[in-house]
């Protein structure tokens, strides 16, 4: 250890030195030790591996933290933090990449693109959003944002016979690579307010200048679009539904929840830094894009045939309520953020996965006609999808209450009443969409005798998912708390 | 004033460049002029008095990477694509917004010339050894992204070979 990579420099890193590590192992493993097409699924067992040191690591420094009574542990010279905050987030991800890894050997069999760089890329898109949510500095936060994103688009277009595959993986790199340009712009601005890349520095130059002065305005306006982006909120939400629609499902589902959280985190960190001095001035625009988002993402979800885009305009509004937990931003509203992140995971991963059991040989099953008499043919899915829709749309006894429950009760405490009422209209709005799924698969005659597609992975990841998703409904106590250590102080 | 006129030669070929390269309709026309824009940021670098940087341009970017690109649009028959119209419909509507935005920013420029004051450079400012004091920085400050950022390259590599290849 020298004076460029200390102890402590190690310590912070080794979630995502893990990750990388793991990751380029599962490129080399590939063909060197599992290159016969049956075995590949073995790699499963290996990533799960990568993340059970991964997560130890993490065990670790939520341990040290609380052992040495300290509220962050910062390294490589202020690049990286180790907090609450990225620890929280980073569970996060472990989960999901877990999930999805589980779900998708199957799938990916059936498509006949069975091949080991996908868990590679798992892997190392996770260890991008690790620098995501550590990052403490420009130049590293977006490094790591391109690793996970140039991860994605390569997952997007997975399926290369697939002509939709390869649109959406072309329409999310455009589209990506341009938000992109937006977010460096005003990275530039603001270094050159500030004449320096950490995160503090900047926030100190927001702080000594008015919030509407015309400079600091312009790095904030490019920023927040780029931002915006990132997360889907409408106006910038155009990729989404293309994207998620073309992508394999698994890799929607990854998208729609590690990418979102990770985004989220990244969001999150610049508005409470950077930028929190001006919050006078992003407060109203904010409003703005998260009630245009809850109007857009429902109304437009009404419509939809596609299952997959359908979820991906619900994604879009459950982006617009996030934010408005950071509008309200007293400790309820981030606290209502945190748990809306993680109930989000568990419950919009459970309904892909049911997506992805509906996809058999010959039969894509993205259509809510596919759905038609799920109760008849799987009724054990038929039930899961049940609580995930109602998860969704928000009705207790599920993990979606909760969630919903601490956003809107941040907004009362800080007097958003108006932005309040909004939101509650439109959970009516979702609520309606939401049970034309369920009325397809409960009322609905059988269109598709055959049986759903099941393995192993499968049905662990859908109790998970599903155990987790009433969990947290029935007893949040736990996971208020774990939600309660990730404030950033 | 000499450097002024420097400045606005250089970025005036670096923007010249940049919108002919994507208006061209001959792909070997528009990577042609890449590499003016790229010269013009490369003397930009050398105004700013960073030789490292003006030599890693020329190398890497005009020497390596537009090559590349030459060799690729050689591989690619791309007469076909030639001849197909190559914007859509609505570039009127996108020249619009172009403008409002840039009229946007250049108002905020303007108003605020004056709050925008540089933080004076710390100590010194040599004109020497600035290839030293970039390697100081970026192996003791900026570290860890250096790292990271080669493993970016990793997964691209990775990525296209996933895409590309028929059979992986």
């Amino acid at each position: 250890m020298s004076q460029f990579y200390t102890q402590t420099d190690h310590f912070v890193l080794l979630p995502g030195l893990l990750l990388t590590l793991f990751g380029c192992a599962t490129l080399l493993f590939d063909f060197w030790l599992v290159p016969e097409a049956r075995y590949k699924k073995l790699l499963v067992g290996w990533l799960i591996a990568a993340e059970a040191f991964t997560g130890a690591s993490l065990y670790r420094h939520t341990t040290y933290l609380a052992d040495n009574g300290l509220t962050e542990l910062v390294a490589f010279r202020g690049s990286l933090v180790m907090d609450g905050f990225s620890i929280f987030f980073n569970w996060v991800f472990l989960a999901t990449a877990v999930i999805v890894a589980l779900i998708s050997y199957r799938y990916l069999e059936i498509e006949g693109e069975h091949h080991g760089e996908y868990y590679g890329l798992i892997l190392l898109a996770q260890s991008g959003m690790f620098f995501l949510a550590a990052g403490t500095d420009l130049v590293t936060i977006f490094v790591g944002l391109e690793l996970m994103a140039i991860s994605f688009y390569v997952m997007v277009g997975f399926l290369r016979a697939d002509r939709r595959s390869n649109e959406a993986a072309m329409k999310y790199l455009l589209l990506g690579a341009f938000s992109s340009g937006f977010l460096v712009y005003g990275f530039s601005v603001m270094y050159g307010m500030s004449g320096s890349t950490r995160l503090s520095d900047i926030a100190a130059s927001f702080a000594a200048r008015d919030p509407w002065d015309p400079i600091a305005f312009l790095a904030l306006a490019t920023t927040v679009v780029g931002l915006l982006f990132k997360i889907s909120a409408v106006p910038f939400h155009m990729w989404a539904p293309d994207a998620y629609e073309g992508a394999p499902t698994t890799v929607t589902a990854f998208l729609s929840v590690g990418s979102k959280a990770a985004s989220f985190a990244f969001l999150m960190r610049i508005f409470l830094g950077p930028l929190a001095a001006s919050r006078e001035v992003w407060e109203p625009i904010l409003i703005g894009v998260a009630i245009l988002s809850m109007t857009v993402g429902n109304l437009a979800a009404i419509s939809q045939t596609n299952v997959k885009r359908l979820l991906a305009y619900s994604s879009i509004s459950h982006a617009g309520y996030i934010l408005l937990g950071l509008i309200a931003g007293n400790d309820t509203g981030l606290k209502g953020v945190a748990i809306y992140v993680l109930v989000y995971t568990f419950m919009n991963l459970g309904a892909f996965l049911v997506i992805v059991a509906l996809r058999r040989e010959n039969i894509i099953g993205e259509d809510v006609e596919d759905l038609a008499g799920l109760m008849h043919r799987g009724p054990g899915y038929a039930i899961l999808m049940l609580i995930f829709m109602l998860s969704l749309a928000g009705i207790p006894p599920t993990a979606g209450f909760i969630g919903k429950y601490y956003i809107f009760l941040s907004l009362m405490q800080t007097g958003h009443y108006l932005v309040a009422v909004a939101a509650a209209l439109y959970v009516a709005v979702a609520i309606y969409y939401y049970f034309r799924i369920v009325r397809s698969m409960f009322v609905s005659d059988v269109s598709e005798p055959t049986p759903l597609a099941a393995s192993l992975g499968m049905r662990v990841a859908v109790a998970v998912s599903a155990g987790l998703t009433l969990a947290i409904g029935l007893y949040p106590e736990p996971f208020l708390q774990m939600a309660q250590t990730s404030l950033i102080r | 004033m000499l450097d002024a006129i420097f400045f606005y030669t250089f970025a005036a070929l670096t923007l010249g460049g940049g919108v002919l390269c994507i208006t061209r309709r001959n792909a070997v026309h528009s990577a042609m002029w890449l590499v003016v824009s790229l010269l013009g940021v490369g003397g930009l670098y050398l105004l700013q008095r960073a030789e490292f940087l003006f030599a890693v341009q020329a190398v890497v970017y005009i020497g390596g990477i537009v090559v590349l690109f030459l060799f690729v649009i050689m591989l690619v028959n791309l007469d076909e694509a030639a001849r197909q119209r190559q914007f859509n419909r609505q570039w009127l509507i996108g020249l619009g917004a172009v403008a409002l935005v840039g009229a946007e920013v250049f108002y905020f420029l303007k108003a605020g010339a004056d709050t925008l004051k540089l933080p004076p450079p710390a100590g010194s400012v040599s004109t020497d050894g600035n290839t030293e004091r970039l390697a100081d920085v970026l192996f003791s400050e900026y570290l860890l992204p250096f790292e990271v950022a080669s493993l970016l390259l990793l997964v691209a590599i990775v990525g296209s070979v996933v895409m590309a290849k028929r059979r992986i």
